[in-house]
C-alpha cells in the first residue's frame, strides 16, 4: 500500500499535466478561429499636404500607440477607452468626417485631416495632436484611408470657395443677426447662441447618442469651435455642415455674402471673447440695430427687444 | 420600303408579345393581432404646422386601414427579375408639409432622382441615415428650391429632420423597377411582369420582410397576399 501513494500522486500529476497540455494546444490551434476579425490588411494609401507625402505603412506604429485607444486597431471606434467617451470617437469604417472644406456627404481632403489632427476636437475627448511632426500626421491621414474602401473608390470632394472676408460694419452684423433668425438657427442653438433653443434637449447624432449644440457663450479668448477658431472656419462650419451631427450644411442656401454677415453676427454671440465684431458692437452699446432689406418695406419692430448677443 | 414594313412588323410584333406575355402580381397587405397604439404628435414647438392638424395627427409607423388593411409596405420584386438598369422615368417628390414627410415611404430605384421639396413656413434640415450610401445633411429653408438627390445603392434609409424630431421617414432604394408602395385598402399592383418565376418581398417598417415565390407563365394576373403579424409595443 505505501508503495501505491506516490505512484497515484505521480499519476495525478501527470494527468493534470497532459491535460493541460492538451487544452493549451487545441486553444492555440483555436485562436485563429476565436477571433472574430480578420488580420488587418495595412493597404498602401497616401495623402498629400503641400509637398508632403504621407504613407499609411509608415504610421502603423503611431495609430496603434496614440489612435487605437479610442478609434479601434481596426478604425470602428471600438478601443478600450470608446465605452467611457462623450462624444464617441470617430468610426473611420463610416468615413463621415465633421470638418471638412468639402460639401456635405463627399470625403474630406488631406490637409481636412491634417489640420483636424493638429486642432483636436473641442468639446470631445480628441486632444490636440500638435506634438507630431507634418510627417506623422501626414502618415497618420494616410493611414486613417484603410479603414473605408470609400477612399479608394471616391476623390475627396471639392473645397468650398470662400470670397474675401468684407470689412465688419454693424450692417453686416446686423443683416447676418437677420440671417440667424430667417435660417432658424436658434431653434438648437438659441436666441442667444447658448445651446438651448427648443429642439435642443432632442437631438441625437447619427449614431443615435445624444448631443449638444454649440454654446457660444461659453469660454473666453481661448473658445474654439469644432473645427477651428478663426473667421473661415466659422464659414467652413456652417456651410459645409457637420456630417454624422444635426447641424446641416447651408451651402445651397446662404449666399457667398451673407455667409459673412452671419459669421460677424456669430461672433457677437462669443460675449466674453475679445473680437473686432465685439468691439464695434461696444461701441454701439451693444444694441445691433434691426435689419432693414434695402427695397423691401421696413421690418416690423421685433417683440423682443434686448438684442441677442449683446456684446457686454 | 422593304426594310421599313419589316421594322414596322417587328415592333407589332414585339409590341403584342410585351402584352401578350406581360403578367402582373396584385394583393393586398393585411395584419393580425393588435397593432401599437400610435400616439398623437405634439407640434406645440412649430405652430404654423401644428394649426395644420386638428385633431394631432398621430405617428406613422403603422397605418392601418378598413378590413385590416396595412399601408406604407414595400411590395417589391426581389429576385427572378434581372435589373435591366432601366431607371422609371417617373419624377419622385418627397415634400415636408405640416411637419410631416410625404409619402411617409418613398420607394425608388437605385439612381432615380427625386425632389425633396419644403411646403412648410419653417426650416427643415433633411437627414437621411443611411449605412451604405453616403450620409448627408441638408438645410431647407422655406421658400427654397427642391433639393435634387439619388442613391447609387440599395437599401432602406430612415430619414429625420433634427429641428423636428418627430418627423420620421424612409427611403427605399431598390436595385429594381418592379415596386409598389400598399395603399390604404392595403392594396399593391406589380404589372407587365414577364414569364417567370419571381420571389416578391414586402417590406414593413415595424413588422420586417414576408417573401412568396410566384411564377407568371404568360398575361394572366397572379393574387399575392400578405399578412403580417401586429406587435402590440
Amino acid at each position: 500500500m505505501n508503495n501505491w501513494k506516490p505512484m497515484r500522486f505521480i499519476g495525478v500529476i501527470l494527468v493534470v499535466a497532459i491535460f493541460g497540455l492538451l487544452t493549451a494546444l487545441s486553444s492555440a490551434q483555436d485562436e485563429p478561429m476565436v477571433g472574430p476579425k480578420p488580420p488587418l490588411v495595412v493597404k498602401p494609401m497616401e495623402s498629400h499636404i503641400g509637398n508632403i507625402t504621407g504613407h499609411a505603412a509608415d504610421a502603423k506604429s503611431d495609430y496603434r500607440r496614440y489612435c487605437a485607444g479610442c478609434h479601434g486597431d481596426y478604425g470602428d471606434a471600438s478601443g478600450e477607452n470608446a465605452v467611457w467617451l462623450d462624444p464617441k470617437p470617430r468610426d473611420f469604417t463610416i468615413a463621415t468626417f465633421k470638418c471638412r472644406s468639402t460639401l456635405t456627404g463627399t470625403l474630406p481632403t488631406d490637409e481636412d485631416l491634417f489640420n483636424t489632427i493638429a486642432r483636436g476636437l473641442t468639446n470631445s475627448n480628441m486632444p490636440i495632436w500638435n506634438t507630431f511632426t507634418k510627417q506623422q500626421r501626414a502618415d497618420l491621414v494616410a493611414y486613417i484611408k484603410i479603414f473605408s474602401p470609400r477612399w479608394e473608390k471616391e476623390k475627396a470632394g471639392t473645397p468650398i470657395s470662400i470670397p474675401a472676408e468684407p470689412p465688419v460694419t454693424m450692417e453686416s452684423i446686423s443683416h447676418g443677426q437677420a440671417l440667424f433668425a430667417k435660417l432658424e438657427c436658434w431653434k438648437c442653438h438659441g436666441t442667444h447662441g447658448e445651446g438651448n433653443g427648443p429642439s435642443a434637449s432632442t437631438l441625437t447624432d447619427s449614431l443615435d447618442n445624444p448631443i449638444r449644440p454649440y454654446n457660444f457663450a461659453l469660454g473666453k479668448n481661448d473658445s474654439r469651435f469644432k473645427c477651428g477658431s478663426t473667421n473661415q472656419d466659422i464659414y467652413k462650419i456652417f456651410m459645409t455642415g457637420v456630417d454624422g451631427t444635426p447641424m446641416p450644411s447651408f451651402a445651397d442656401v446662404i449666399q457667398p455674402n451673407d455667409a459673412w454677415d452671419l459669421v460677424h453676427f456669430l461672433r457677437t454671440l462669443q460675449v466674453h471673447r475679445h473680437s473686432k465684431e465685439n468691439d464695434l458692437l461696444m461701441a454701439a452699446h451693444g444694441v445691433i440695430p434691426p435689419y432693414q432689406d434695402k427695397g423691401a418695406p421696413p421690418a416690423a419692430a421685433p417683440a423682443d427687444n434686448k438684442s441677442p448677443g449683446g456684446g457686454q | 420600303m422593304r426594310t421599313k414594313r419589316t421594322l414596322l412588323v417587328l415592333l407589332t410584333v414585339l409590341a403584342c408579345s410585351s402584352l401578350v406575355f406581360a403578367g402582373t402580381v396584385s394583393g393586398k397587405v393585411t395584419y393580425t393581432g393588435t397593432p401599437a397604439h400610435q400616439k398623437p404628435i405634439d407640434m406645440s414647438k412649430e405652430p404654423t404646422c401644428a394649426k395644420q392638424h386638428n385633431p394631432p395627427i398621430t405617428t406613422e409607423n403603422v397605418v392601418t386601414g378598413a378590413d385590416n388593411a396595412l399601408e406604407n409596405v414595400v411590395v417589391y420584386v426581389s429576385s427572378g427579375a434581372p435589373d435591366d438598369g432601366q431607371v422609371p422615368p417617373q419624377a419622385l417628390t418627397y415634400t415636408q408639409k405640416g411637419c410631416q414627410y410625404i409619402p411617409h415611404v418613398l420607394p425608388m430605384h437605385v439612381d432615380q432622382e427625386f425632389d425633396i421639396v419644403n411646403d412648410d413656413q419653417t426650416s427643415h434640415n433633411i437627414h437621411p441615415l443611411p449605412k451604405v450610401n453616403t450620409e448627408w445633411n441638408k438645410s431647407q429653408p422655406p421658400g427654397t428650391a427642391p433639393i435634387k438627390e439619388k442613391y447609387d445603392k440599395p437599401e432602406f434609409i430612415p430619414v429625420k429632420c433634427n429641428i423636428h424630431p418627430w418627423m420620421h421617414g424612409w427611403f427605399v432604394v431598390l436595385k429594381t423597377s418592379h415596386f409598389d408602395l400598399s395603399k390604404g385598402a392595403g392594396d399593391f399592383k406589380l404589372p407587365n411582369l414577364p414569364p417567370g418565376k419571381y420571389t416578391i418581398t414586402a417590406w414593413h417598417e415595424d413588422y420586417g420582410t414576408q417573401t412568396a415565390d410566384v411564377t407568371i407563365t404568360g398575361n394572366e394576373t397572379k393574387d399575392v397576399n400578405f399578412t403580417f403579424k401586429a406587435k402590440a409595443y
